[in-house]
Order: C-alpha cells, then sequence, then structure tokens
C-alpha cells in the first residue's frame, strides 16, 4: 500500500483563516472573559470582581429562566420543523420541472433577512391590520402577540417554522435523491409497506442530512435574537425573552458589562457542549457509514 | 490593549490554554497516533481528549461555584482526576 504523503507546511495556508477567526472571534471571546471577572463604571474604568458575576448568575433565576424559555423553543421548532420537513421532502416531485419548481419556492423563506422576517409577521400578526391576526379576531380568536403569552409563543413558532422549515426539507431532499433506485426495487420484490421502505432505507439514508439539519436548526434557535426582537421584544412581561434577548438587555440595555459578560460565556458553553455532541455523534455515522 | 481589560488572572488563563495548545499541536506532529475508542464508544485523538477535558473542566468548575460556592481552587482537583480519567479511559 501506498503511503500517504503528510507535508505540515500545508498548515501554514490554514493562517489566513487563522488570523481572521481571531479578529472576528478569539480576541473579542478573551476581552468577555476579562469583562466577566471585573466591574466597570464606565469611562473604561475597571476593578477585580473575581468570580462573583458567575456566582451570581448562577443564583439568580433571571439566567435559568431564559435558557428554561430557549430551550422549550428550540425543542419545539424541532419536533415541528424536523418531522414536517422530513414529510415534504418525501413528497415533493422527484424530477422534472415540478421538481425545479418546488425547490425554488422552497428556497424563498430562506432568502428573506431575519429582521424583515421578523417584520413581515410583526404586522401579519396585529389585529388591526394583519391578515392573520385580522382574521383569527374576526373568527372569534383570543390573539394577540403583544398581551397574551401563548399568542406571542404561538407567532414565534409558526414564524420559525415559516422560515426555516425548508431548510430541513432542502436537506432531506437532497438525501433521499441521493439513494440508488435498485434499494426501491429490492424493497419491492419483498414487498416492503411504505413504511418499512422509509424506516429501513430513506431514513438511514437521510441520517447524515438530517443530523446537519438538526444541528444547524438547533444552533440558529439557540442564538435567535432578531425575530423576537422585532415581533415581541421579549414580551408580554418577560414571557419569549429568550437568551440573547435578556443578554443584549443585560449588556447594552442596563450596562451591565460584568454580568452580562459571565452570562455570555456560559451560555458560549452550553452552545459548545451541545455542537460537540452533535459533531462528534455526526462524524461517527459517516465513520460507520463508510465503513 | 488597553481596550481589552486585561487582568494577570486572566492572562495566565489564557496563557495556559495557549501552552496546552502548542504543547499538543508539537506532540500530534512529533508523535502521530492512531485514534483510539474508549468508553464513549468514539474515537478520540489526544487534541479530543484535550478538548474534552478542557469543556468539561468549565462545567466542573461552574458546577462547583454553583453548588458548593466556596473554595473554589478545590474545583481544580476534581478537573485534574477528571482530566486523569479522560486520557486513561475516553
Amino acid at each position: 500500500m501506498q503511503e500517504k504523503t503528510v507535508n505540515h507546511k500545508a498548515w501554514f495556508l490554514v493562517l489566513p483563516v487563522l488570523a481572521l477567526v481571531a479578529f472576528s472571534a478569539v480576541i473579542p471571546l478573551m476581552t468577555v472573559v476579562n469583562y466577566s471577572v471585573q466591574d466597570s463604571f464606565g469611562n473604561n474604568q475597571f476593578f477585580w470582581a473575581g468570580l462573583e458575576w458567575f456566582r451570581e448568575m448562577l443564583s439568580e433565576e433571571r439566567m435559568w429562566n431564559a435558557l428554561g424559555r430557549q430551550m422549550a423553543f428550540s425543542a419545539i421548532i424541532l419536533a415541528i420543523e424536523v418531522p414536517l420537513g422530513i414529510f415534504v421532502a418525501l413528497n415533493m416531485p422527484k424530477s422534472g420541472f415540478w421538481a425545479s419548481f418546488c425547490l425554488v419556492v422552497m428556497s424563498l423563506p430562506l432568502l428573506v433577512p431575519w429582521n424583515v422576517v421578523g417584520t413581515i409577521w410583526q404586522i401579519f400578526g396585529r389585529v388591526d391590520i394583519g391578515l392573520l391576526g385580522y382574521t383569527l379576531d374576526a373568527l372569534g380568536v383570543n390573539y394577540n402577540y403583544t398581551q397574551d403569552f401563548i399568542s406571542a409563543w404561538a407567532t414565534l413558532i409558526v414564524m420559525d417554522v415559516w422560515h426555516w422549515t425548508s431548510l430541513v426539507a432542502l436537506l432531506a431532499y437532497a438525501g433521499l435523491q441521493s439513494i440508488p433506485d435498485a434499494y426501491y426495487q429490492a424493497a419491492k420484490i419483498d414487498q416492503a409497506s411504505r413504511w418499512k421502505v422509509f424506516r429501513y432505507i430513506e431514513l438511514p439514508k437521510m441520517m447524515g442530512v438530517l443530523m446537519i439539519a438538526i444541528l444547524l436548526r438547533f444552533m440558529d434557535s439557540f442564538m435567535i435574537y432578531t425575530e423576537p426582537f422585532v415581533v415581541t421584544g421579549g414580551g408580554p412581561g418577560n414571557a419569549t425573552t429568550f437568551l440573547s434577548i435578556d443578554l443584549v438587555k443585560m449588556a447594552l440595555g442596563q450596562f451591565d458589562l460584568g454580568p452580562a459578560a459571565a452570562f455570555s460565556i456560559m451560555y458560549f458553553l452550553v452552545i459548545l457542549a451541545i455542537s460537540w455532541v452533535f459533531y462528534t455523534v455526526m462524524t461517527n455515522l459517516d465513520k460507520r457509514e463508510g465503513k | 490593549m488597553e481596550w481589552m481589560a486585561w487582568t494577570w488572572p486572566t492572562a495566565i488563563f489564557f496563557m495556559v490554554i495557549a501552552g496546552l495548545l502548542i504543547t499538543f499541536s508539537i506532540l500530534a506532529i512529533k508523535f502521530p497516533e492512531t485514534p483510539r475508542k474508549g468508553v464513549l464508544q468514539i474515537e478520540t485523538t489526544r487534541g479530543d481528549r484535550l478538548f474534552i477535558t478542557l469543556l468539561g473542566s468549565a462545567f466542573i468548575n461552574l458546577a462547583w461555584l454553583g453548588i458548593v460556592g466556596a473554595h473554589q481552587p478545590y474545583a481544580m482537583l476534581v478537573c485534574l482526576a477528571y482530566a486523569a480519567a479522560v486520557f486513561r479511559w475516553v
């Protein structure tokens, strides 16, 4: 067997990326770590506070509540978007004009910028002028996302589903397209039911792309800021104050840099841990398939 | 660099992490290794185990701070034990 050539000089090609990441992520993150152990009263004057902010954040309910809401939001949208996306992908035409048509229509919501999505739904849901809000009101449904907890959550969830189910569907569709016809023919010969074809052929073959879809949707929804900020602003009360909204309130609204820095480090650690789990599962799936 | 609000403890913290990364990079180049499977049933290299150790240590420190709330340096002892376990069994 021929040995692969190993040339460590190739690592130098990564240097530009490293420099870019250093400026955009590593140096700001280091600054956040520095802020998290100090107190500031503005004017760039800092006083040592040690682990005080971490202690305060861990013992206060504020962060835990935001984390709870965030987890609930991510869980709900994943539970809807993933099965719905798979269902859509399974029912999309496999080839021809309608396949292309579906692909284009499906990708439209993905092209809309976050703040525009927020504005669309903010107007769409208004009881006085919005189509959705007005219709629901006319039907006698008590819907008002600025005052009612359930309406606010429902609006945000439906908005996210509208915006991002296409991504799951497109990825699942790509996974489905890569399954050779021979598998389906074999299933036909064995008289496999529709469910069994899905369970033993389509689902395993889609697993890789589905994991990517879940990872992307989880991370995006876990860091969601713009849409809820535009639609509900974190309200009514604190009902839709997710982690990033709470963080911005703390850091920029109240200018509590120390506590906000401690908060963001813990937020970052949670995202890092969950992303690592997903990444590990994904790479291990790939390896198992490769064998 | 004044805007970054550096302190000695945070500087030392980052120097230790940078030192670890450099050490493990040199080790990976000088002594290449084949990934192995441990108790987690995932393939890991030394670098992966370092990552698991560092991330886990962050959570151990936070848990100690939140639950015990005093004598923070002792959390580092737990971290060392955790690191040893990770490098031995993961």
